[in-house]
């Protein structure tokens, strides 16, 4: 009943989408937990005005569907002036929903260092760019590196929602695929397959990453 | 071609989020229902059940709910069930659901000491009084407030049984797009829609969550 041989012509076209798939994923991530951080430390350090703002940002993106958010950005914004490329939307609307998302981690782990090791830091002579980076951001980070390690894999499998706009990406090849050889839950599964290996592998990357990262420090939680 | 007032848009936006409604509350029902199932699958203490879940929760959570989606609704019907989309939603998001939530339990279940597993053992309650009297108690407490946190997750979730052609809020939303050119103002209409349904419950969480977690 199933038949996987008739997909064998189009692993180009899979390969193809895989590769969008982790392109857009990459910039997303980088991107993503950049405007993560900068709004997070905005939001713990900022006026009143920058913290509303940025909180609402916050609120308005994780209670509103990513496909929402994502027509919204490609269909809507041309009727305001503003035209992107499929391509250029859907990454962009990763960027916003990650950052959104990744504020609200990052903030978490902010709040958790106590003040008196920033005091501290502060005393032994440390400049306040010092303190942010090494004695609050970077302890941070590892506090909250699981749930950011998650939060980035989410975004990833929710990217396949860009084929709608006709980004070419994973989803895109296995729905022209099936479009062309009838052999719908073949594609589907294959390239669900492919998502969950992905899923795996950025785990681990993410893992050898941190280990790196955090190699001279151990935080006890 | 036929005018609509921003009352028709809205209405009409209005009239299909029943629908995002009704298969939020279907999926949820139907994923606290096996969630449990799997939940007491897991705490079974039977090797091969275990990794069943294991491998079952991985699997929705490493793979986009759209594969999901779709694997159903061209699976079904390859097995020969004449499918509707709102049925294949409804079994997706229903998996979907279970996966995350048995995860979610999955913590807030661990987060007891084992020490209590032991005691009510020692003092003679068997498995199922233990579950019942001992943990569950608090580990509901604990629980409420990231599992009602996830329910924003099944809301927002169902905008994707649009890609399906179910017709709910999202499908409504291209659907009065495509027939007025104002994408602009129904996008954010729709989008408005959504954070009316979520941000309660998102705010309903995070009380939980402050009282629970005063109390520990």
């Amino acid at each position: 009943m199933l038949n996987f041989s008739d997909l064998l012509p189009y692993s180009d076209l899979l390969l193809q989408g895989l590769w969008v798939t982790v392109v857009l994923t990459f910039y997303a991530t980088l991107g993503g937990v950049a405007i993560g951080t900068a709004c997070a430390a905005g939001r713990h350090y900022g006026g009143k005005v920058l913290r509303g703002a940025i909180g609402s940002y916050v609120e308005l993106i994780r209670n509103t569907p990513f496909i929402v958010q994502l027509f919204f950005i490609f269909f809507g914004l041309p009727a305001i002036g503003i035209k992107l490329s499929a391509w250029e939307a859907g990454l962009l609307a990763m960027l916003i929903n990650l950052g959104a998302y990744s504020t609200e981690i990052i903030r978490a782990g902010l709040a958790a260092t106590p003040k008196a090791q920033v005091e501290a830091a502060r005393v032994l002579g440390l400049s306040p760019h010092q303190v942010f980076f090494r004695v609050v951001l970077i302890p941070a980070f590892e506090k909250i590196y699981p749930a950011l390690t998650s939060q980035c894999i989410i975004v990833m499998l929710g990217s396949a929602v860009v084929s709608q706009i006709s980004v070419m990406d994973l989803t895109y090849a296995a729905n022209l695929i099936q479009s062309r050889s009838f052999r719908s839950f073949e594609a589907y599964l294959v390239v669900a397959v492919m998502y969950l290996l992905f899923a795996i592998f950025m785990r681990q990357t993410f893992e050898w990453v941190g280990r790196r990262l955090f190699r001279h420090r151990r935080v006890s939680t | 071609m036929i005018e609509f007032t921003n009352w028709d848009i809205l209405r009409n936006l209005l009239l299909a989020a029943r629908w995002t409604i009704a298969l939020s509350l279907t999926a949820f029902i139907g994923g606290t229902i096996v969630g449990l199932l799997l939940t007491a699958m897991r705490l079974s203490g039977r090797r091969p059940l275990q990794w069943l879940v294991r491998g079952y929760v991985e699997l929705f959570q490493g793979t986009p709910l759209l594969m999901q989606l779709f694997l159903v609704f061209f699976g079904l019907s390859l097995l020969g069930f004449d499918i509707s989309a709102w049925a294949a939603a409804a079994f997706a998001l229903t998996f979907f659901t279970s996966a995350f939530l048995t995860e979610i339990w999955r913590g807030c279940i661990d987060t007891l000491p084992r020490g209590q597993w032991e005691a009510s053992r020692c003092l003679g309650l068997n498995f199922k009084q233990t579950l019942s009297r001992v943990i569950l108690p608090q580990a509901v407490r604990v629980a409420l407030a990231p599992t009602v946190g996830f329910s924003v997750q099944v809301v927002k979730g169902t905008a994707l049984a649009s890609i399906i052609g179910f017709v709910e809020l999202t499908k409504a939303g291209t659907m009065l797009n495509n027939a007025t050119f104002e994408p602009f103002k129904i996008f954010a209409m729709v989008a408005l829609i959504y954070f009316a349904l979520c941000y309660p419950l998102s705010l309903a969480s995070q009380r939980l969550e402050k009282k629970f977690n005063g109390s520990r």
